[in-house]
């Protein structure tokens, strides 16, 4: 009887706490002070997510568990966390610039991300399928309004509506499967649906079809990306940027977290499922950005061609694999900040510029941009001494290690065709006469090119702490 | 041993110039040239120091010399330096003319100066490096990142056509390289290791020697470039500066000969001889097909990048002829064709940066005009054909007495291509130089001035002195020939004898 009423351990969940009582100060402050507070509520919240970040480092070491074994803090969520809180966090700070130019100040934003931070946390530490579901939802109903947010643009408000409705489908699609394996294996916990699985029921493998399906749209892997390009086009450029960098991490973190810890007795039966669609989001995402010339639409294209290449390390089902997995998040992080940072100086005349015509030059008006972001790019296409050179070669590692023959050389070869629409953008820096120079970049939007850009570029000197640290990550999934 | 790290040094030196240039102000016309003294100054002491280490460097022992080892990735991939006989030359090769093309670029550059000497400079760190690495994976470092200086050097300083070609360039390079990756990894998990002296005695299983080979062989293939996968050049080749043009054809083509000689042989021994007549057949092609086809070239530097890829063809056939001659003929091959076809492009650099074409019909008669420059250009030129007396011949000679030893077939098909080399490479010297000048474009043509007969010069001399004293070149890497062709045969050897025993 004491056990019910005693309250569970909140220390490994105080991030979580920390993010969403914080989230609602905040939102009372804005609520009562008005929408003057803005400015401050964005520091705060960027204070906020370095706060839960920096607890994140600070809790007990190993594998905390509680809530009755629903949350869980292992190497790997916080590996993952710290991703994800980066990412938000740098979000928040490359919008400052934006949302002053373009008069969009508005205190929720920040919250919002906040709330949506708050639920990735919960997503990348959830143990079971309920509380996978509650940290999905809480990031995706604040990433459905946060894509609208721009309420009197037709393109964001319809950016924001086609992305509710096709994730609320997905969500469905999700519980669907999750019920399923309920009520198949009689536990949604993973490790006794684990336990339970076997390769023999075809109840649980229709219900882990439509898990992979949610699974897949969250983290834009085709066969369901269809809303990828128009959400990133349509909703303002940093929160295009947000979508592209944070909910991606958290994404790929249940998508692991799930198959691996709970359906380790079943791989042939999901690693055919992961290996297509890895094998669809990597050509797809090469062949279809050849043809963009907005630089949001084909930034769309390349991160559904990025999370087929991270999905290599999971159709691998193996601790070699999950730390490819985790390289390439943590590499790919950097480059789309990196990359959206620039897409968000592309500002003239005081109107912001997508197409890719738009940078044609820049090496002569802003060499220094230019030079970041061709290195960036090239990272993209992951050609070394940069990072993005290390991300893909620990997935294929693994992938060769498993016996994986057919994916990895497919792989290689769409990155081969994916390296053209990359290059496609260097040429027109590089090749082209200058147009009119861009405006100034703001500070921030220096800061944070700068930081990744020496990181995509520096990265072979010193890889060993973040390589180290996933491989210790990947360790505690198995 | 050294107590510095002189292989290093060798390495990053560019780079560091690289990183001083690219920190210095933007002043305009002073700045320019402060660029270009310091990328000199750079690449000529790096080249000093290559002499250091050449004069250091003990050619009897096969071994690997003045190594250095660091901890790197994960322990099992580490950051290992060290030469052989194999590679030095090429090390050699490239300080010495990455000067020369600094020189050369001296006023054919004139915008941008700043970002072009990076990009050199970066490029020789890169090949360098490549020549090098004593690991795998530190080698593909090398190898693939040559790919972000050219594309740009191509792109940007280019010809009117320079887009399509950096892309082809890059694409197809890149294409071939990323099989050769994912063989590399299949190695690292069947040795546990990338450590390339290790590797050589590994042994691999002859299923994954077979593979493993294909996948390397699309690389270095594309880089050599053998037939059917050389069309990038040409295009590549015509659309490039005249340094660029160098580089590519004097050091970038060298990575897939050093590739076969210091992976494709020692590692895949087994599968190396079963896929010799695949090798064969290919090279014979290139010599006689990619012949047949500089012979009706309308633009100069398609038809010397035609040539390369002929000349390419004895190489390939000499290193797979897996003879003491084919090989060492293979590396002095190599070693010339540098020196040579370098030297060309530099004398079409000569005439373009005068007349601004490329174009073989809108010359004639320069020897009115250019006594230095005939001279000059028929020394090259008679090179290129392999005249006795000249380095070309001791390579050409050698790859075929390799090959004859083992297949007389080809080494007969070979021989005609040398034939044919003659008459495309005089033909092209007739056209230019001999004959009436009475273009009128062409009458107030000016002779070499210093720069030109500084970089010239030397390259004839070496063409020369090689021809007649080629022993230097061929003793620096005999221990190591010896050695790599002993492993070779002794693999053979026992993989013959296992076959015996299965059957």
């Amino acid at each position: 009887m004491n056990d019910v009423a005693a309250l569970p351990a909140l220390l490994p969940a105080l991030p979580e706490i920390v993010l969403a009582v914080g989230a609602m100060v905040l939102l009372m402050l804005g609520a009562f002070r008005g929408e003057h507070t803005a400015v401050a509520v964005n520091w705060l919240a960027i204070v906020l997510l370095v706060a839960a970040g920096v607890i994140t480092l600070w809790l007990p070491g190993g594998t905390l568990v509680t809530f009755g074994g629903s949350f869980i803090v292992d190497p790997f969520a916080r590996f993952l966390k710290l991703l994800a809180l980066t990412g938000s966090a740098a979000a928040i700070l490359m919008s400052f610039d934006y949302l002053a130019v373009e008069k969009q100040q508005k205190f929720e934003y920040p919250i919002l991300i906040l709330l949506s931070t708050t639920g990735m946390l919960m997503l990348i530490s959830a143990a079971d399928l309920i509380a996978l579901y509650l940290g999905l939802e809480l990031m995706s109903l604040a990433l459905y309004v946060v894509a609208a947010i721009n309420r009197d643009s037709t393109r964001s408000s319809e950016a924001g509506l086609k992305y509710f409705i096709l994730g609320a489908l997905s969500s469905g699609m999700l519980l669907y499967g999750a019920s399923l394996v309920y009520g198949f294996t009689g536990t949604v916990t993973f490790t006794g649906i684990a336990k339970a699985a076997s390769p023999d029921s075809i109840g649980l493998i229709l219900g882990l079809v439509f898990l992979f399906a949610g699974f897949c749209f969250k983290v834009s892997a085709v066969p369901f990306h269809m809303w990828t390009p128009d959400v990133y086009e349509g909703a303002p450029t940093p929160i295009t940027a947000f979508f592209a960098a944070a909910p991606k991490v958290a994404g790929i973190a249940m998508f692991v977290r799930t198959t691996i810890v709970a359906f380790p007795g079943i791989v042939p039966q999901w690693q055919q499922i992961v290996v297509f669609v890895s094998i669809a989001s990597m050509a797809l995402g090469a062949f279809a950005a050849i043809g963009q010339r907005n630089i949001k639409r084909l930034l769309a294209y390349s991160s559904i061609g990025h999370m087929g290449f991270a999905l290599i390390g999971l159709a691998a089902a193996s601790s070699d694999g999950v730390e490819g997995v985790l390289i390439y998040m943590a590499i790919y992080l950097a480059m789309t900040l990196g990359t959206f940072a620039v897409v968000l100086a592309m500002r003239r005349g005081g109107q912001m510029v997508e197409g890719i015509g738009d940078l044609s030059g820049l090496a002569h008006t802003n060499p220094t941009m230019a030079f970041f972001l061709a290195m960036l790019l090239f990272s993209l296409a992951g050609i070394p001494p940069l990072a993005g050179f290390f991300a893909k070669f620990y997935v294929f590692l693994a992938a060769i290690k498993a016996g994986l023959f057919a994916l990895a050389v497919i792989g290689v070869v769409t990155s081969v065709v994916g390296a053209y629409y990359y290059l496609t953008i260097v040429k027109i820096m590089y090749f082209e006469e200058p147009a009119k120079p861009f405006a100034p970049m703001a500070i921030e939007l220096k800061i944070v090119l700068a930081v990744t850009g020496l990181f995509n570029l520096l990265f072979f000197v010193y890889p060993g702490p973040l390589i180290a640290a996933a491989t210790t990550a990947a360790k505690s999934l198995f | 041993m050294l107590n510095w790290p002189i292989l290093s040094v060798i390495v990053f030196l560019p780079l560091a110039g690289a990183l001083l240039i690219a920190a210095l102000p933007s002043q305009g016309e002073a700045e320019a040239r402060n660029v270009r003294w310091i990328a000199l100054w750079v690449t000529l002491v790096t080249f000093a120091i290559t002499l250091i280490l050449t004069w250091r460097f003990d050619p009897k022992s096969a071994d690997f010399q003045f190594e250095e080892k660091y901890r790197w990735l994960e322990g099992a991939i580490v950051y290992h330096m060290g030469v052989d006989g194999i590679s030095l030359p090429f090390v050699v090769l490239t300080t010495g003319l990455m000067p020369i093309c600094i020189v050369a670029s001296w006023t054919a550059i004139q915008k941008r100066v700043k970002e072009y000497m990076i990009a050199f400079l970066v490029l020789e760190t890169l090949m360098v490096g490549t020549f090098t690495a004593l690991d795998l994976v530190l080698f593909y470092l090398f190898f693939e990142g040559g790919l972000i200086p050219m594309f740009l050097i191509i792109g940007v300083w280019g010809g009117p056509r320079r887009v399509y070609a950096s892309f082809k360039f890059f694409l197809y390079t890149l294409l071939g390289s990323v099989l050769m990756l994912l063989a590399i990894m299949s190695l690292y998990w069947d040795a546990g290791t990338t450590d390339i002296p290790t590797l050589l005695h590994h042994g691999f299983p002859l299923g994954l020697q077979k593979w493993a080979w294909l996948a390397f062989f699309a690389s270095f293939a594309v880089k050599m470039p053998m037939w059917p996968v050389h069309t990038w050049l040409p295009d590549a080749h015509v659309e490039a500066p005249t340094a660029g043009s160098v580089i590519l054809a004097a050091i970038l083509l060298k990575m897939g000969g050093y590739g076969f000689l210091r992976f494709s042989l020692p590692m895949f021994p087994a599968a190396s001889h079963d896929f010799a007549p695949l090798v064969f057949t290919l090279s014979i092609v290139a010599i006689i097909y990619t012949s047949l086809v500089a012979l009706v070239q309308e633009d100069m530097k398609k038809l010397i990048a035609y040539s390369s890829v002929a000349h390419m063809g004895f190489v390939t056939m000499g290193i797979f002829a897996a003879t003491t001659q084919g090989v060492a003929g293979g590396i002095f091959q190599m070693i010339s064709h540098g020196v040579v076809s370098g030297a060309l492009f530099l004398c079409v650099g000569v005439i373009y940066d005068r007349m601004h074409t490329r174009e073989i019909a809108a010359y004639g008669g320069l020897v009115n005009r250019m006594p230095f420059y005939a001279v000059a250009f028929m020394i090259f030129t008679l090179a290129n054909v392999a005249l006795p007396g000249t380095s070309g011949f001791i390579g050409e000679f050698l790859t075929l007495i390799g090959t004859f030893r083992v297949n007389t077939a080809v080494a007969t098909f070979a021989t005609i291509g040398t034939i044919l080399s003659a008459a495309y490479a005089l033909w092209l010297y007739r056209r230019i130089i001999y004959g009436v000048l009475d273009k009128p474009a062409l009458a107030a043509i000016l002779d070499l001035n210093y720069r030109e007969i500084i970089t010239l010069g030397p390259l004839a001399v070496l063409a020369i002195v090689l021809g007649f004293f080629p022993q230097p070149v061929l003793d620096l890497s005999a221990a190591s020939v010896a050695q790599l062709l002993d492993g070779y045969t002794h693999a053979l050897g026992t993989a013959h004898t296992t076959a015996l025993l299965l059957r």
